[in-house]
């Protein structure tokens, strides 16, 4: 059962992202451009989301265990650091020069699109390397 | 490429979106955030006891597109820009920029502000604007 519940989530995760267009870069680009061909749809894709999870996470939590493990595992972490930022900031040029994050792009591997099958490897690669050089770096944003 | 606007097809698929976060949170107490489930089942450290369930969640990701094709018999819309150097630049940022900030869109962006995080918001605000700048330095003024 706990089995069928993660690959339940898998399914209905990329489920989502297909029908809701996020795994066409073309559509999350065009997201992106204010001013040429706008296409806001994908701040449905995020409202519709927060709407089901904000109440449903509210909801869950009430609860004192999930219900296939002994505790919750929550990010505690409150700080803002240059990791944060320097990274989100990152992640957002890829994510706008690629129209893909990783969701979209893992979802999209089936489909054999070429350029999908150069984004998830560089991906992974990029992954590994934020991991190898994980080193603390100063609080201070350095320049 | 203009797409068109589909606001109920993707306030729908949002919402599946936050089912499955829910699903996940629910069954296993995790946080549906992408990048952290395949970063922590990645080299170097990783994460053993996470590692099953991990491989499982994206098996059920990557079936979502052969079942799409095999319910509704038609391929999902996609266009892939097939400019190699620039989606190998881009899957390098994202996946070190992701991992680096502890999130991408999913974790940070719907689970993270879900929970009201500051942290989430400020990552999701600060990939939001440096995303809405790249497209517009690539469409208007390199490619313009």
């Amino acid at each position: 059962m706990h089995i069928f519940s993660t690959l339940f989530a898998g399914l209905l995760f990329g489920t989502g992202l297909i029908l809701s267009g996020m795994a066409n870069p073309a559509k999350v680009q065009n997201f992106l451009d204010l001013f040429g061909t706008w296409d806001p749809s994908l701040a449905f894709v995020m409202g519709g989301a927060i709407m089901v999870t904000m109440p449903g996470f509210w909801l869950v939590q009430k609860r004192a265990t999930p219900l296939f493990h002994d505790v919750f595992h929550l990010p505690t972490r409150t700080d803002f650091d240059t990791r944060l930022v320097v990274g989100a900031a990152t992640f957002g040029i890829g994510w706008g020069l690629g129209g893909f994050c990783p969701g979209p792009a893992l979802t999209s591997l089936p489909l054999a699109a070429s350029g999908t099958l150069l984004f998830v490897p560089a991906m992974l690669v990029g992954m590994m390397i934020a991991k190898y050089t994980a080193a603390p770096l100063p609080k201070t944003l350095v320049t | 490429m203009e797409t068109d606007f589909t606001p109920f097809a993707s306030l729908l698929g949002g919402a599946l979106i936050g089912l499955s976060a829910i699903v996940l949170l629910a069954a296993h107490g995790r946080i549906a955030g992408i990048s952290g489930i395949v970063s922590r089942i990645l080299p170097p450290s990783v994460d053993k006891a996470g590692l099953p369930q991990g491989i499982i969640f994206l098996i059920g990701l990557l079936l979502a597109a052969p079942l799409w094709v095999l319910v509704t018999g038609a391929a999902p819309v996609q266009l892939v820009s097939n400019n190699g150097p620039l989606l190998l630049i881009a899957g390098l940022l994202v996946g070190f920029g992701s991992v680096m900030g502890n999130g991408c869109t999913s974790g940070h962006g719907v689970c993270g502000i879900s929970r009201r995080s500051a942290r989430s918001l400020a990552a999701t605000m600060t990939f939001m604007a440096t995303a809405f700048v790249t497209v517009f330095v690539l469409r208007h003024v390199v490619g313009g």
